[in-house]
Formats: C-alpha cells, sequence, structure tokens
C-alpha cells in the first residue's frame, strides 16, 4: 500500500480485512483501490467531483457522485462496517450532522482532518495576521473549499459533547506519526476512530 | 481471442439474424403473444462457458444494428462509439447481442407484422406492451441463443428502462445493468410530449386507425410531426442556441432582413427539424411509434412493488452503473438518482455519475470519452470479479 496519502495509510492500515467500507469524499478512489486490492474490502463510494467519480468507476470501483452534506441520509444504517471521512469534514457545511450519518450508517468511522492548530498556523496568523496558507491548507480565503475549520481539541469536544467514543486516534506531522502528546500544537492532520 | 467456443457456422450468430419463436409470450396487458418474431444481430464469440455475452438494448426509434450498417438509411450503426473492435464493448473480447424490441419495425413482432389469426397485418389489434414485455421477448432471445446469464445489459434512454428492468425481472440472469440517461418511470412532462405525438399520428387523415399497410399510404405526414416534437425533447436549449440560434435559412429571394413574412421554413431550427421529420417515416412505422410509446409511458417500475423502487431491487446481486447528463431534460439526472438511492437503500452496488454535454438527451449517443472510460472500467470490474 505504497504511494497512499499518510492519513489514508493510517485508515489502511487499521481496516479489518474483508470488511464493509463507505468512503465518503473518496476521491479518485486510491484508498477503496488499496482497500480491494490487499484487504479483501467491499468498498463503495460517495465522491463530489465528476471527474474524480469517472476516475473511480474506470478503476471497476462502485462510486456514486454525490455530496456528503445531502446525500448520506439515503443510505440505510449500520450497512458497513467503517464510513470513512477522510479530509472532507472541513468542506462540509454541516460537519456534526454528516459525523453523525457517518456513525448512523458504519459501526465504526474513520475521519481525517488537517488541524488548524497546528504551531505554523498559529504562528503564520499570528505574525502575519491574515489567514494561514499552508500546505496542507495550500488555498486562499476566499476561494478554499475548507469552510470549516477545526482543530484537534475542538474535535475532542465535539466527540465528548455528543458522548460518542474514541476508539482510536493518530496524528501525523510532515507525514510521519507523531506523537499524542501536544498533538493539537505539534501535529498537522489527525486521524479518529470513533463509534455511537 | 480464438478459444473454445461455438462454432462459427451457428446459424442462430452472426449479423442479421431473425428468428421465430414458438412462444406464447404472456403479455402485462393480459394477453399473450405467439409466435413471436425476433430479429437481432450479434457480435463476437460466445465463450465455452457462456459467460462474455452482453445486451444492449435499444432506444425509442433505435433498431438492432448498434455496430452495423442500416440497410434502410446507410448509416453506420447507431452507438459504433461504444460498440466495436478498440471500444468499451469489444467483441474481439465480448458476444454483443442487440435485438428489435417487440412493437417495433425491423423484424421483430410489432403492428405491422402478420397477425396469425388473420394473415393479414396486425395494426391496432397488436396487443398493447410493456417494457417488461420487451425484456421478457429478449429474455427469450436467449433461452434460444443458449445463454443462461448474462455478463451485462447496457441501454440508453428507452434501452436503460430495459436495462433497469432486467435484474428486476430476472435476478439469476444478468451480472451487471449500465443505465444510461433513462429513468425508473415516464413523468407527467414525458408522456405529455409522448401524446402529442402519438395525437399528430391518429390527426392524419392516413392514419385510418393503424389500417394502412394494404395500400402503403402510410401517415408520415403526422409521424413526421411526431418525430419533430419528440426530437425537441433529444436536444437541449443551450445546443438549439450554439447550432441554430436565430440563423437563417436562405436569404435569397426574402426582404433584407431575410424574412419571407410567411411560413417557410425561414429558420435553421425549422429546416432542421422538419428534415428530422420527414428522413424518419422512411424508417419507421407509425403503429410502431404509437405502440412503443404507450409502453414506456406504462412504464413505473415501483408500481408493482407497492410504489417503492427500493423494493423492486432488494436482494440484488447484480451491478449497477448509471449515468446521466447535466442537460437532459427529457430524463433528468434527478431520475437517475432516484434510482441510485433505491439501490442503496436494497443494499446494492451500484456507481453513478452526472456527465457535462451541451447535447441534451442526444448525449449519449454522441461522442463521450468520459462516458466510454467509465463503460470500459465498469465492464472490466465485473470481468475481474
Amino acid at each position: 500500500m505504497t504511494g497512499l496519502r499518510p492519513d489514508l495509510q493510517i485508515i489502511a492500515e487499521n481496516v479489518t480485512p474483508g470488511a464493509r467500507v463507505l468512503d465518503i469524499g473518496c476521491g479518485d478512489g486510491a484508498l477503496m483501490a488499496a482497500l480491494r486490492d490487499t484487504r479483501q474490502v467491499r468498498a463503495r463510494g460517495l465522491e463530489l467531483d465528476p471527474a474524480n467519480v469517472s476516475a473511480a468507476v474506470a478503476r471497476g470501483l462502485s462510486v456514486i457522485q454525490g455530496d456528503a452534506d445531502t446525500d448520506l441520509a439515503d443510505y440505510p444504517s449500520d450497512s458497513v462496517d467503517y464510513a470513512i471521512l477522510s479530509q472532507t469534514l472541513q468542506t462540509t457545511r454541516a460537519p456534526h450532522l454528516v459525523l453523525e450519518q457517518l456513525l448512523r450508517i458504519g459501526r465504526q468511522a474513520f475521519v481525517s482532518f488537517p488541524n488548524f492548530a497546528h504551531w505554523r498556523i498559529r504562528l503564520s496568523l499570528a505574525t502575519q495576521g491574515r489567514m494561514p496558507v499552508t500546505r496542507l491548507l495550500p488555498e486562499s480565503w476566499y476561494d478554499t473549499p475548507n469552510i470549516h475549520h477545526v482543530s484537534i481539541e475542538d474535535f475532542r469536544d465535539l466527540i465528548a459533547a455528543r458522548g460518542w467514543t474514541c476508539d482510536g486516534a493518530w496524528f501525523l506531522s510532515g507525514g510521519k506519526p507523531t506523537s499524542r502528546g501536544m498533538a493539537n500544537l505539534l501535529a498537522e492532520h489527525a486521524v479518529f476512530l470513533l463509534r455511537r | 481471442m480464438a478459444s473454445a467456443s461455438a462454432p462459427l457456422s451457428d446459424e442462430r450468430f452472426g449479423l442479421d439474424r431473425r428468428i421465430t419463436l414458438l412462444g406464447p409470450l404472456p403479455l402485462d396487458c393480459g394477453a399473450a403473444l405467439a409466435p413471436v418474431q425476433i430479429a437481432y444481430e450479434t457480435y463476437g464469440t460466445l465463450n465455452a462457458d457462456k459467460s462474455n455475452a452482453i445486451l444492449i438494448c435499444h432506444a425509442l426509434t433505435g433498431d438492432q444494428y448498434v455496430a452495423s450498417t442500416h440497410p434502410i438509411t446507410g448509416k453506420p450503426g447507431w452507438w459504433q462509439r461504444l460498440v466495436g473492435e478498440g471500444k468499451p464493448v469489444d467483441p474481439s473480447r465480448e458476444f454483443i447481442i442487440c435485438a428489435n424490441v417487440i412493437g417495433s419495425c425491423m423484424g421483430s413482432s410489432g403492428p405491422a407484422t402478420v397477425n396469425p389469426a388473420t394473415g393479414e397485418p396486425w395494426g391496432m389489434d397488436f396487443p398493447v406492451l410493456s417494457i417488461a414485455d420487451m425484456v421478457r421477448a429478449q429474455a427469450l432471445l436467449l433461452d434460444y441463443l443458449g445463454i443462461p446469464v448474462l455478463s451485462a445489459v447496457i441501454g440508453g434512454s428507452m434501452g436503460g428502462m430495459q436495462a433497469i428492468s432486467w435484474p428486476v425481472l430476472y435476478p439469476d440472469r444478468v451480472r451487471a445493468a449500465l443505465v444510461i440517461a433513462s429513468t425508473a418511470r415516464h413523468s407527467a412532462q414525458n408522456i405529455a410530449f409522448h401524446e402529442v405525438g402519438r395525437q399528430a399520428i391518429m390527426a392524419d387523415p392516413r392514419w385510418r386507425k393503424g389500417a394502412y399497410y394494404a395500400d402503403g399510404d402510410v401517415p408520415a405526414s403526422g409521424l413526421a410531426v411526431a418525430r419533430m416534437a419528440a426530437h425537441i425533447t433529444y436536444l437541449s436549449e443551450a445546443g438549439l442556441t450554439e447550432k441554430f440560434g436565430r440563423r437563417l435559412q436562405d436569404k435569397s429571394g426574402k426582404d433584407c432582413s431575410g424574412s419571407s413574412f410567411g411560413f417557410d421554413a425561414d429558420f435553421q431550427i425549422q429546416s432542421y427539424l422538419r428534415h428530422q421529420g420527414i428522413s424518419f417515416v422512411d424508417r419507421f412505422d407509425a403503429n410502431s411509434y404509437l405502440y412503443i410509446t404507450r409502453a414506456m409511458d406504462y412504464f413505473d417500475l415501483a408500481e408493482p412493488h407497492d410504489g417503492v423502487l427500493a423494493k423492486a431491487f432488494m436482494g440484488t446481486r447484480t451491478r449497477f452503473c448509471l449515468i446521466s447528463f447535466d442537460t437532459d431534460w427529457l430524463y433528468p439526472t434527478a431520475e437517475s438518482r432516484r434510482i441510485v438511492h433505491a439501490l442503496n437503500a436494497a443494499g446494492a452496488e451500484v456507481s453513478f455519475v452526472e456527465l457535462s454535454s451541451p447535447f441534451g438527451h442526444d448525449a449519449f449517443l454522441l461522442e463521450c470519452p468520459e462516458m466510454n472510460r467509465i463503460v470500459d472500467g465498469f465492464l472490466r470490474a465485473g470481468a475481474n470479479a
């Protein structure tokens, strides 16, 4: 499973072989293809961008063009072992409702997102006084699809407030695992495994 | 690829085949059709385990000449962009079947064929058909060809109605269904446009309640108008504007603005539509047009399942792929999404994408590399399974 984005790599390594998976915001299907080819996973995908959907279907994957904000309601409850939302949460209109849907459809949910409280972002905002433009968040404030920035602590607060269970958490910096301590300051990226 | 296969000399396989099956074929209207004539073509070779058969379903005015020259118009096959050597549906790999639907006029049983009870053409005595009846006739043909299970069924528009019906009617006989620019039911607007077409035919004095075969004096004007009205629904406003705008046909002999101040075909769109209408009557039977549009109007896949579309697909093991086009207002994306939602609710394996095209409903018949890429990927995924 080389060549996968680091957060997807973590998800791929932690999905039980043979599981049923719904990848929401699956892009061109890179994770789904890896899961299918190496873990015999029955994967389905939801993706907004038609070019990405075409690319995924062309590699033999089952992907539906749709919007996480509106189309998840159509999926039956408990229909997959894992619902996966990688680097998509911060682009949704109502992230808390999308997460509710994830945890309804999947017995567990993987959620990965860029951490807006990473020190580089804090420093950028503190010293320059402008919305940070970083490697992980390369767009300007006016054209970014990331409309709901979130930090690791914010996310933990939401988990607690909603009464969800956290079955696992992984943190990444520069594509490499980083420690749990001070993750909100040091991790560029977080992957959570949640359960209702 | 040369492999163990049915002998090439098998008379069932090849171009321009016709078979009369004994039937009877029970129809949704309560009547039964016997015998059942089916005109069809096959391309490629059926492999030894009979696992490479793909059925292509044609649209309202389509026919079995999916990838070979049309005998009347001399035009190339209607889906040669998708079907052929090096194309996503490739006869070097697959055994491809395309049959003229019953009710049509290219050799399969329809109002123009002979009613065995009278020895005369059926005319309006031909039983009213449904999309499911067309599919059941295709299943009869597969029995005759010795094909137990289809690797895939593919169709656009009315062909898509058949393709989406196949796994519902024959859950064990089709492994994948590809449904393009189609719908699971006819809307009020769809029925309304068809009614305009049918009324145009029936208002033509030469229609004579469908009994025009004896003297061959066909209701050409009515059928041409029906085709003109329908043709508008196959295009998009943007496409029409781009192709014709308000451009005039010919400025000679007119006033300086180019207008005749009469009712000639001043505008290019007028002469285009008139041409579409006139050329259509050479290759299509007016009564067939009545019967097939009626079958489409009656189509509602959910209706036999308490109106719940998901119930139609419950327990299905068929893989599905749906494609819609953003400018198609005849069978808009919302109709494909409705099918996708139902398939999701039924836990089916389904892909869906809305492609962008300026050409409206007709886009599925036109050059579309993106569509070809998806069809290829979807079919290959099944081959690997």
